[in-house]
């Protein structure tokens, strides 16, 4: 356990820097206080604290499940109490357009734990002294770019560019992936415009109600801050299953984690 | 899901063993969830949170004698409850932590 407590704590770091999702599990009580067994998608490393307690099988099983959940707990074997601790693949998001509310949006959405790309067609914009925090820059027109994204289970979208010749071409390359959350910008009017040129194109309402425009929670900023915190709140919203209003005119729990 | 302090990759550069604390459980409204993490040097210094400051200094304790003695341990911090404990959540939660020393737990 102590030699390997070094190298074990590396490896989850460099799992987790990678986004390849993973389960730690720790005998918290019980024979083999400290030891750990780590799971991931095509495998176990670790200790053989496991295997020698008899629990390798079950605890492996157990971290598989509790990493689809997205859960951690203490989880009981016997005798042997385990923490399972998951890191599941981070959200991603995409924003289109290397804007300045983009600016203000990608180091917020990071803090928030997002893996985030920009995607610009316009060199001079996407760039990475513009946005040093961002996890790719990709100087692409959205509809090509979308083809040469990673595609992930839990995808957010955001449209930013505010010009139809680059954004109706986004949203139709977003809703052809199957993002959670999909927001563009622009005031009523241009969303209704928008709206309309897209079911001229031949876009199901259906697939068009999927669209979040305008984007945002109702907060009323104007700022590229204020306007990036009012976007980055819906996407944490729609994460957790919620509608985003005040806590005080709700009444379940608090925390979609608790 | 666990936090990663970016202060432990620094104390651990410079030299210094460190002790991680995280939240396993929790029962009632406690503060903090589970996988949140606190860690703590030899000398005194912390980073994170567990209970957003009702018990950290306890923490800090039982993560300095981990370092001395290297075992690492369950500590359970319980309900207010001003005859029963010294170290309480303000807010009546439970919470268990386990505290662990990062690289290993020798110390010869």
């Amino acid at each position: 356990m102590t030699e390997g407590g070094a190298t074990i704590f590396d490896r989850v770091q460099e799992l987790v820097a990678a986004r390849v999702p993973v389960a730690v599990a720790t005998i918290v009580r019980g024979d083999g206080v400290g030891s750990k067994l780590l799971v991931l998608p095509d495998g176990v490393e670790g200790e053989g604290s496991f295997a020698n307690l008899g629990l390798g099988q079950v605890v492996e099983t157990a971290a598989r499940e509790a990493l689809q959940a997205e859960k951690s707990g203490v989880h009981t074997f016997g005798t042997t109490e385990v923490f399972i601790d998951v890191h599941p693949q981070p959200p991603q998001l995409i924003v289109v357009g290397a804007v300045h509310i983009a600016q203000a949006l990608v180091p917020l959405a990071r803090t928030l734990g997002f893996r985030v790309v920009v995607v610009d067609a316009r060199s001079a914009l996407a760039t990475r002294e513009r946005f040093p925090d961002a996890d790719e820059i990709v100087v692409a027109w959205p509809d090509d770019a979308f083809t040469r994204l990673e595609v992930t289970p839990k995808m957010f979208i955001a449209i930013l560019t505010h010009d139809p010749k680059f954004d109706e071409p986004a949203i139709l390359g977003a809703l052809a992936t199957d993002a959670i959350y999909i927001g563009a910008i622009g005031s009523r009017r241009t969303n209704e415009d928008r709206r309309a040129r897209l079911l001229g194109a031949g876009v199901s309402e259906d697939q068009i109600a999927r669209l979040r425009g305008p984007i945002g929670l109702d907060l009323g900023g104007g700022t590229p801050e204020e306007v990036a915190l009012s976007i980055a709140a819906e996407m944490i919203a729609v994460k957790n299953g919620r509608s985003g209003g005040s806590l005080r005119q709700a009444t379940g729990r608090i925390r979609a984690d608790g | 899901m666990s936090e990663w302090l970016p202060e432990i990759d620094r104390w651990r550069q410079a030299g210094k063993r460190v002790a991680i604390a995280t939240v396993i459980s929790t029962e009632g409204s406690a503060p903090r969830p589970v996988g949140a993490r606190m860690a703590v040097t030899e000398d005194g210094e912390m980073a994170g949170s567990v209970s957003g400051g009702c018990v950290e200094n306890a923490v800090l304790l039982e993560g300095q004698d981990v370092l001395k003695t290297g075992t690492p341990r369950v500590v359970r911090y319980g309900i207010t409850d001003e005859m029963a404990w010294d170290v309480g959540l303000a807010c009546g939660g439970t919470i268990e932590v386990f505290v662990e020393p990062v690289d290993g737990s020798a110390h010869d």
